[in-house]
């Protein structure tokens, strides 16, 4: 199981249904001061989840942040997040 | 560890957002960011023209892990106005692009230059 893969598992047992992507952007940043060798370094994980409404951007972050817990003491040196909730309505999505 | 009083660390990370308005803790200065998360958050403070600290967390490895504790934020850059956290990168940036990030600084009192 790559660490992306267990990072999806990890969401999913949390957010259910909610959309999940997580993108091992590790390539990308191969060599650069600080990035280990082998990759598994940098993600990217979106999430749209009605768990997220009424909380703060910073509760959102850390929501995630305490999910991905291990992952983050073991080796993950950065983590990109797009964290949304759905559009209420969605008649009213179509037309923003 | 499980204290914040006993890390001198946590102390000087107080003074320094205390006694600064906007500090950004970044790897690298805001001349020569050595990442890209925080060159796009210095980025974003010369374009609003927020005057700013840059605090090089590379160049001090206890304030490098200090912060994430201090913070409770495993990410580096990190960002805070008057003394209290606003965000890393993403959030940053959203507040950016929705136009949200300046009206934060005025309703703190510190006015952009020009």
């Amino acid at each position: 199981m790559t660490r992306a893969e267990r990072m999806l598992a990890a969401l999913q047992a949390r957010f259910g249904e909610a959309s999940i992507e997580v993108e091992d952007e590790s390539h990308l940043h191969a060599g650069h001061a600080g990035a280990p060798r082998g990759g598994e370094s940098h993600y990217r994980v979106r999430v749209e989840s009605a768990a997220f409404r009424g909380l703060s951007r910073i509760e959102r972050h850390r929501l995630i942040h305490d999910i991905l817990k291990e992952e983050l003491t073991a080796g993950v040196h950065a983590l990109a997040l797009e964290l949304s909730v759905p559009p209420p309505d969605p008649g009213a999505a179509a037309s923003s | 560890m499980d204290s914040d009083i006993a890390n001198p660390v946590h102390g000087k990370i107080q003074a320094e957002i205390d006694t600064n308005d906007v500090v950004l803790f970044m790897k690298g200065t805001p001349v020569f960011p050595q990442c890209g998360f925080s060159a796009m958050v210095v980025q974003i403070l010369n374009h609003l023209e927020i005057p700013f600290k840059g605090i090089d967390v590379l160049a001090d490895s206890s304030i490098r892990e200090g912060i994430k504790e201090f913070t409770n934020w495993p990410t580096i850059p990190q960002l805070y106005v008057k003394g209290e956290f606003v965000g890393g990168c993403d959030i940053i940036r959203e507040m950016y692009e929705n136009n949200e990030l300046k009206d934060h600084v005025t309703t703190k009192g510190i006015a952009p230059k020009s």
